[in-house]
């Protein structure tokens, strides 16, 4: 408890970014872009955690996220709770929400798909939010959670 | 409905299909009006598909407009690797329609989207086809007198029927009942079957519908194909049982009609089509009338 404690505050001001499975770690590293900014960033994965198993964090270090930006890494990290540092405090919680409308990030599933055969962007509804299911604005083939594959 | 592009049979309300059967039964009385004097259409054809194509081109000159376009990618610039995009810019310069088939699922869609000028879907891989489902529709108004509270049967391949699924979502809006005969490995998708649950509408699966024939007012055939099958040996022996023929309309309702999208294989004997009960050539004829009023209200002619 002690040690988890202090991995959450060892920022001075940023984000932190918990209970991200570990097995999306590195999506969620890809979806917000995290390898080509110049903040300093840590991370740590393989640390047990009740509901996930297995779990990631990722700490930032002066950045803050906008809604729309953060929610997309509720694709791979629907439990994903961030908490906001100010001078080593949390100042507030927040969790993320599955947006209504997705582009870009993931693939679609369907391989007879415009957006695999052509240079056109992804672009989903999602139809459902607890089991992801998105729904593709092109080809209306459904890629659930299972087969969700970033870009 | 003006100047919208008709991609995916959703696109469409309730009242635009009314007022398309409307219009497609006006052109039935009177075929040959020259509303699209000095307009272009294109139809572009990614891939062949005659009757679609014959449909549409017939359409387009009886209303008096010019066709340009292609027949199969072979014959255009899309077998030396132009893109998708580029053939559409360019089409878009000529003509004050386009009309496309396509063998990749949300081509239509993209077209749209780069277009300036409309654009049909005349079928985008196993997507949508949705001059078809107009056409369906045209069909079972015309020969029901209504499209409300009827006993609807799909028969055959009814898990990668393109056309069943698209027709299933047009009638939702008509309070129908729906009897799905398939066999096992072609059962309709769940995602259909959710979406009917939600409206409300009643729907029966049976492996046979001879038991049950004579509650149909539209059987809508499909074909059964041999590669669908994961098992060969299932196929060999589900085949026959989804074949109508003659001696099985007997006990059918007097205005019961028998729609197929063609073209057909074996799945409906021969013997049949002398029946009055048969209808798929005339469903055919229909689909002219049809695009005709597609075409005319998207032009805003009509
Ligand atoms: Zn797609």
């Amino acid at each position: 408890m002690k040690d988890k404690q202090l991995i959450v505050n060892a920022i001075k001001n940023g984000t932190v970014i918990d209970h991200i499975p570990a097995k999306s770690l590195f999506k969620v590293i890809s979806i917000l872009g995290l390898q080509e900014i110049n903040n300093q960033i840590t991370f740590g994965t393989g640390l047990e955690s009740k509901k996930l198993g297995s779990k990631a964090i990722i700490k930032i270090a002066d950045r803050y996220f906008l809604d729309e930006e953060i929610n997309k890494i509720a694709l791979v990290a629907p439990q994903a709770k961030l908490n906001i540092i100010r001078d080593y405090e949390v100042i507030e919680k927040r969790v993320v929400e599955v947006p209504d409308h997705i582009q870009g990030i993931v693939k679609c599933v369907n391989p007879k798909c415009i957006t695999n055969n052509e240079e056109v962007k992804t672009k989903f509804n999602v139809v459902s939010k607890n089991e992801v299911a998105l729904k593709c604005h092109y080809c209306e083939k459904i890629t659930d959670q299972d087969r969700i594959v970033i870009i | 409905m003006i100047n919208k592009s008709l991609v995916s049979i959703t696109d469409y309300s309730k009242d635009d299909y009314l007022k398309i059967l409307q219009v497609a039964a006006e052109f039935e009385k009177n075929p040959n009006q020259k509303l699209l004097e000095g307009k272009v259409v294109a139809t572009l054809f990614f891939e062949p598909s005659t009757r679609t194509r014959l449909s549409f081109e017939t359409a387009i000159n009886r209303l008096g407009g010019r066709v340009i376009g292609f027949t199969d990618a072979n014959s255009s610039s899309v077998t030396k690797g132009e893109t998708l995009k580029d053939t559409i810019k360019m089409v878009t310069n000529y003509a004050d329609l386009i009309v496309m088939r396509h063998p990749i699922e949300g081509a239509a869609r993209y077209a749209s989207e780069v277009a300036s000028v409309p654009v049909i879907n005349a079928g985008d891989g196993a997507n949508q086809h949705p001059t078809q489902t107009l056409l369906d529709l045209y069909s079972i108004k015309k020969t029901q007198n209504t499209l409300d509270n009827l006993n609807i049967f799909m028969i055959g391949d009814l898990k990668y029927g393109r056309t069943v699924h698209s027709l299933l979502m047009a009638m939702s809006y008509f309070n129908p009942t729906f009897f799905f005969i398939s066999p096992d490995e072609l059962k309709m998708p769940n995602e259909y079957k959710f979406f009917l649950q939600q409206h409300n509408i009643k729907y029966y699966e049976y492996r046979d519908f001879m038991p049950i024939i004579s509650e149909a007012d539209i059987i809508y055939m499909t074909r059964v194909q041999k590669e669908r099958f994961s098992d060969p040996i299932e196929y060999e022996k589900t085949k026959n049982a989804y074949v109508l023929n003659n001696s099985m309309l007997e006990n059918t309702r007097s205005h019961m009609k028998i729609l197929h999208p063609l073209p057909r294989v074996n799945e409906i004997s021969q013997d049949v089509d002398e029946n009055p009960k048969a209808y798929y050539f005339t469903q055919a004829l229909n689909g002219v009338y049809v695009r005709q009023a597609i075409i005319t209200s998207i032009l805003g002619m009509k």
